[in-house]
């Protein structure tokens, strides 16, 4: 999965869809993460990333990045990469 | 080089919840880069804000109401183009361009030149025909039926479910959600607005207009696609943003290309939680939102003016996406002179 060509991150953390108009605002680690998917990193580089950098563990850090993913795809925010998993 | 001074007339200055669009249409003319212009206001009330905006507006007539006739609008607009030495009129208001494409030819042989639809495309486009319109021209629109009578209102349970939408044939619509409303907003709209009353299948989803303006000859001038922020609840956008929907500039294209629609317009268009995309109603005219247009990089009155007056006008090419229009409500504090000025004398 990577983040769709057309939405758009601010460093703040308000996401853009420019192709419905909506947008939504995420916290500083929902930024890092869409950068990350933006940068097309797979599940094993984004939580390697992230686990470097917060005090959690993998178990609890993948529960919660599939949450977010399951959000994004709701909000058609996901497109398919063939050469990366979710 | 000095730029070409054009005297414009504009109607539509009135600004209630449900504002008209001469405002913006003349903030987008002040802002444009091939001509100078000098504002004639035309206005129907002796409230109507723009009459009072002296840095928008330079001189105000009160001109009659569409009901009155062709005739009594001529002779006015005679009379105001003796004073004025008008170039182009730009109407506002759906209501009123029946009567001036049927003044456009006496007009321009006065010299005042608009750019309007044709009578068979404003005819067609109409929601009473927008059923007709959206077979013609393979474009989906929800299902709708006309009717003239409140004893038919109970046939519709048949034909539609609820809710479905109540419409008025210039204005208004309301969301009925039983017989018995269906039965008083064909009361209240019929009152103001006369027959047919338009009942229209309910699109849940999201609601988003494009504004735009065709040459005549099926191409696209300019097309702005927006999608509705804040609603009020006569479902006018009072804040909106520039998007980039690909599938509504395609239909916006098509319906330019397949209509060969002449002058300014406003499509409003439904996307369903499929991502299905019906065109809900087609205006004739410049919206109230037009000065986003401009904001993102389409100055499409002033495009329309260099149409109606002969110049040969290139498309636009593109428009910055995310940019968004907030409305406000500024009260002006008005002389009661200037109010006595344009009620008694209709100038001001």
């Amino acid at each position: 999965m990577k983040l769709s060509k057309n939405a758009a991150i601010s460093e703040s953390g308000l996401l853009f869809n420019p192709v419905t108009g909506e947008s939504y605002t995420v916290n500083p680690i929902g930024v890092e993460i869409l950068n990350l998917l933006k940068d097309e990193k797979d599940l094993d580089q984004i939580s390697k990333a992230i686990l470097e950098k917060y005090s959690t563990d993998r178990v609890s850090f993948e529960k919660d990045y599939q949450d977010f993913i399951g959000m994004l795809q709701h909000y058609k925010l996901l497109e398919r990469n063939e050469t990366t998993k979710a | 080089m000095k730029r070409r001074k054009l005297n414009i007339a504009v109607t539509g200055l009135n600004a209630i919840d449900s504002p008209g669009p001469g405002v913006s249409v003349i903030r987008a003319l002040r802002e444009a880069e091939s001509f100078d212009v000098g504002i004639i206001g035309l206005s129907y009330e002796s409230l109507e804000p723009g009459i009072y905006m002296h840095d928008i507006v330079d001189r105000t007539y009160s001109i009659p109401y569409p009901g009155a006739g062709i005739d009594m609008l001529l002779s006015r607009i005679e009379y105001i183009h003796e004073k004025e030495k008008l170039d182009v009129i730009i109407p506002n208001f759906d209501a009123e361009l029946y009567p001036f494409i049927k003044l456009e030819s006496k007009l321009k042989d006065m010299g005042i030149h608009m750019f309007l639809p044709t009578m068979h495309q404003f005819e067609e486009r109409h929601k009473v025909n927008l059923n007709d319109f959206g077979k013609k021209y393979g474009i989906s629109v929800p299902h709708s039926k006309v009717i003239y009578d409140l004893n038919t209102v109970h046939s519709l349970q048949s034909e539609f479910s609820f809710p479905m939408i109540v419409k008025g044939k210039f204005y208004d619509a309301s969301i009925a959600y039983s017989i018995e409303q269906v039965k008083t907003y064909f009361n209240k709209i019929s009152a103001k607005w006369g027959l047919p009353i338009i009942i229209q299948e309910f699109i849940h989803g999201a609601e988003f207009n494009v504004t735009g303006l065709g040459d005549g000859k099926g191409n696209t001038i300019a097309a702005v696609p927006m999608r509705k922020q804040y609603i009020t609840d006569k479902g006018k956008a009072w804040g909106g943003i520039s998007i980039s929907d690909e599938r509504m500039l395609d239909m916006t294209r098509k319906f330019l290309r397949n209509t060969k629609w002449r002058g300014g317009f406003e499509l409003e268009l439904m996307k369903n939680k499929d991502g299905e995309l019906y065109l809900l109603e087609i205006n004739p005219r410049l919206p109230a939102w037009i000065y986003l247009a401009v904001g993102v990089g389409q100055n499409i009155p002033e495009a329309l003016v260099n149409l109606a007056i002969g110049e040969k006008v290139p498309p636009f090419s593109d428009y910055a996406v995310g940019k968004m229009f907030i409305r406000y409500a500024w009260d002006m504090i008005v002389d009661r002179e200037e109010f006595e000025q344009i009620s008694i004398y209709g100038e001001l």
